[in-house]
């Protein structure tokens, strides 16, 4: 039982982070229809930056250039490639963030090399006692930092100029172009959001207790891919609610997964993926997702 | 950027002369290079047939798939399980086989692609765009843990040798009969060119055929608008799962010759990033055109190889060991460079470049000749400061309105 709690306890935290990441997804897909294929390496990059800066500027203020590397990252994608194609349909544009993942990615890869870099971060390997379940500190300084992020995220969704054009930008962009909103503007800053928004994911997905930042770590933000479909592409309560079960599913079958040897090993990978598609069989725009009808 | 219509526009701008003699040319070539071009041929052909088929499903018919190398792996797998015998492998690993004649195999593997591809055919059916891609992308994951598990099916992560082929009694190995043709001796490489070579053949005649026929302008309307598809009289469901079964049967064609050309695929190969190559190919190559597919295939296929044989002499790149740029990092730069341009700038890809047609002039070309009724056809990526033809950036500005309003309200 200790063991199952520690497991859940782990898996949410984890889901945070997922939540994180699927967040980014949602915002750049309101704002933009693109399905951002290179959030992975914008992780990987802001997160490097962290890694190579936390010596000389320490832990807090290297997080903080390392987000805003993210933030300009993914940005600039926005700026000098999505918005040259804006007419392109989304298939095409979800290539192209395809195409620009493989240059980054590799990029990023060749440099962290063989290398696994830590944060040094304040964490560390220490652990906290929640009751009978003992958690690592970093796994609940990642659940603390993203339920921080989210509710502001969602303040500001609500309350913001921003978030009220971004939604009405979803709704309708062109009403929302007729009605002065610049769509532009809207686009630009919802990559930002993302960019930030994954870059923290990328910091937490490297603590405690993985060992820390390697060149495999932006195909497990790929993880965050079932976390948004699952939720529904569209909305960031989805997101969230995709995260949290896709993490939990993710840790309880990797945990397990010595008792079902039957099913193959490793298990915590592959199961993310099936929850997905049977959410998709069920529901074919996620839980929470728009439903698509069609009128002639 | 969907916009070319399949490879009708070859015959106007390759005079037939030229393709028979680029085949003439790739059938002497055995006769006069090395083991390494011909090694690298076998891979362009596998990944031309497997780039044509992805191409019908994402390029023609407008269905994003990242799930190609898993089809690719059912073949690999299917062929050398179908072929093989019972043998140990090494590591207390032992692998079945069910002994088959080669072709019977092939026939098989190829046919169980196809299945794989019915049974996803569900969730294709139901999904929409960009939901399929990502929901596609599950198959790879689910498909590496399926070759990682089912070991005495694939052999585990060292993967299993796979028969050699033989067709009639006629065996592509080294010997059996050993043959010898104007002095040189043809190995098992040689005769494995010629069989690349024969079924990519057949693979592109199929493709050009079936997108000049009907089915070909039914899947080109479903990619265009799967409402006036469906007021045509398309049936859409079926024939988005008909495309996505032959998708797959092209893959796992693709699949068997890479499992002849690897002789022990492992299944770390059949990875994600094989999937993105195999994307990255189509969208150089040009979506929609089976010509491109082939260019882009041998493009993406050869790069990476063709710097690494050289990069002794190509000082700009690093040497395994070294720090730097090696062979592989800069061909994924070149690739993952080359999409974000294709998409930019010349939607119709290598093809449309080759055929000096793309952008704005491709599209006008092919809304005037498309099947599309009442011009739905998406706009296309239009270049930034405009093109000679006025028409276009109204025509397809109010176009996607209506396909909008018809989507959403």
């Amino acid at each position: 039982m200790t063991y199952f709690g520690e497991l859940l306890i782990s898996g949410i935290s984890l889901g945070f982070i997922y939540g994180l990441i699927a967040l980014g997804f949602v915002v750049i897909y309101k704002a933009t229809e693109v399905v951002n294929f290179a959030q992975g390496s914008v992780l990987l990059l802001g997160a490097y930056v962290v890694a190579r800066t936390h010596e000389s500027l320490g832990f807090t203020l290297a997080v903080v250039v390392g987000t805003a590397a993210g933030a300009l990252g993914a940005l600039l994608i926005e700026f000098l490639f999505v918005r040259r194609a804006r007419h392109a349909d989304p298939t095409a544009l979800a290539i192209l963030t395809i195409g620009v993942d493989i240059a980054l990615a590799t990029d990023l890869t060749r440099r962290i090399g063989q290398q696994v870099l830590s944060f040094n971060d304040p964490w560390g390997d220490s652990t906290v006692d929640l009751g009978p379940f003992t958690v690592p500190q970093a796994r609940i300084a990642a659940m603390v930092v993203s339920i921080v992020l989210v509710v502001v995220f969602f303040t500001a969704f609500k309350y913001t100029s921003w978030g009220v054009a971004t939604r009405a930008t979803a709704e309708d962009h062109e009403a929302a172009a007729l009605m002065g909103i610049r769509r532009g503007r809207v686009s630009m800053v919802s990559w930002i959001v993302a960019g930030g928004l994954a870059t923290v994911a990328g910091v937490f997905l490297g603590t405690s207790p993985s060992p820390g930042l390697n060149n495999t770590s932006n195909l497990t933000a790929l993880n965050a891919f079932p976390a948004a479909v699952v939720g529904g592409l569209d909305s960031t309560e989805g997101a969230i609610v995709g995260g949290l079960l896709i993490g939990v599913v993710q840790s309880l079958s990797a945990g397990y997964n010595d008792k079902v040897t039957f099913l193959g090993s490793p298990l915590g990978d592959v199961a993310a993926y099936i929850v997905m598609l049977l959410v998709l069989l069920w529901r074919p725009s996620g839980l929470f997702g728009t439903r698509e009808v069609a009128r002639v | 950027m969907f916009e070319r219509p399949g490879g009708a526009g070859l015959r106007r701008h390759l005079p037939r002369g030229v393709i028979v003699l680029i085949v003439i040319v790739l059938a002497a070539l055995p006769l006069y290079v090395e083991a390494f071009w011909l090694q690298m041929g076998l891979f362009v052909f596998a990944a031309g047939i497997g780039a044509i088929g992805l191409n019908l499903l994402t390029g023609t018919t407008g269905q994003l798939s990242l799930a190609h190398a898993f089809f690719l792996a059912v073949g690999a797998y299917g062929y050398a399980y179908f072929s093989g015998s019972k043998t140990q492998i090494g590591g207390g690993v032992e692998v079945g086989g069910l002994e088959l004649a080669p072709l019977l195999a092939a026939v098989l593997a190829v046919a169980l692609a196809g299945f794989a591809g019915l049974l996803f055919s569900p969730i294709a059916g139901r999904l929409r765009g960009i939901y399929l891609g990502v929901a596609s992308l599950s198959l790879v994951f689910i498909g590496q843990h399926l070759l990682l598990n089912a070991r005495d099916v694939t052999g585990g992560f060292y993967g299993r040798n796979t028969a050699p082929f033989s067709l009639f009694g006629f065996s592509f190995t080294n010997a059996d009969p050993p043959l010898t043709v104007l002095g040189v001796e043809f190995g098992q490489r040689e005769r494995l060119w010629y069989l690349g070579l024969g079924l990519l053949i057949l693979c592109y005649l199929f493709a050009t055929n079936l997108l000049r026929g009907r089915p070909g302008r039914a899947l080109q309307t479903i990619r265009d608008s799967e409402i006036a598809a469906a007021t045509m009289g398309v049936n859409v469901r079926v024939y988005k799962s008909a495309a996505f079964v032959l998708s797959s049967m092209y893959a796992g064609l693709a699949g068997v010759l890479v499992a002849l050309a690897f002789q022990r695929p492992v299944p770390d190969y059949f990875n994600l990033s094989l999937s993105i190559t195999y994307l990255a190919m189509i969208v150089i190559g040009g979506l929609g055109s089976v010509r491109g597919a082939v260019v882009g295939a041998a493009f993406v296929t050869a790069l990476p190889q063709v710097l690494t044989h050289y990069s002794d002499s190509l000082t700009f790149l690093a040497q395994p060991g070294e720090s730097g740029v090696g062979a592989a990092e800069f061909a994924n730069y070149s690739y993952g460079a080359a999409i974000v341009l294709v998409i930019l700038i010349a939607p119709g890809g290598l093809a449309g470049v080759l055929s000096g047609r793309s952008g704005r002039a491709a599209h006008a070309r092919a809304t005037v000749s498309g099947a599309v009724p009442g011009g739905t056809a998406p706009g296309p990526a239009s270049p930034p400061g405009g093109g000679p033809d006025q028409n276009g950036p109204t025509g397809t500005t109010s176009s996607v309105t209506v396909n909008k309003e018809a989507r959403h309200s």
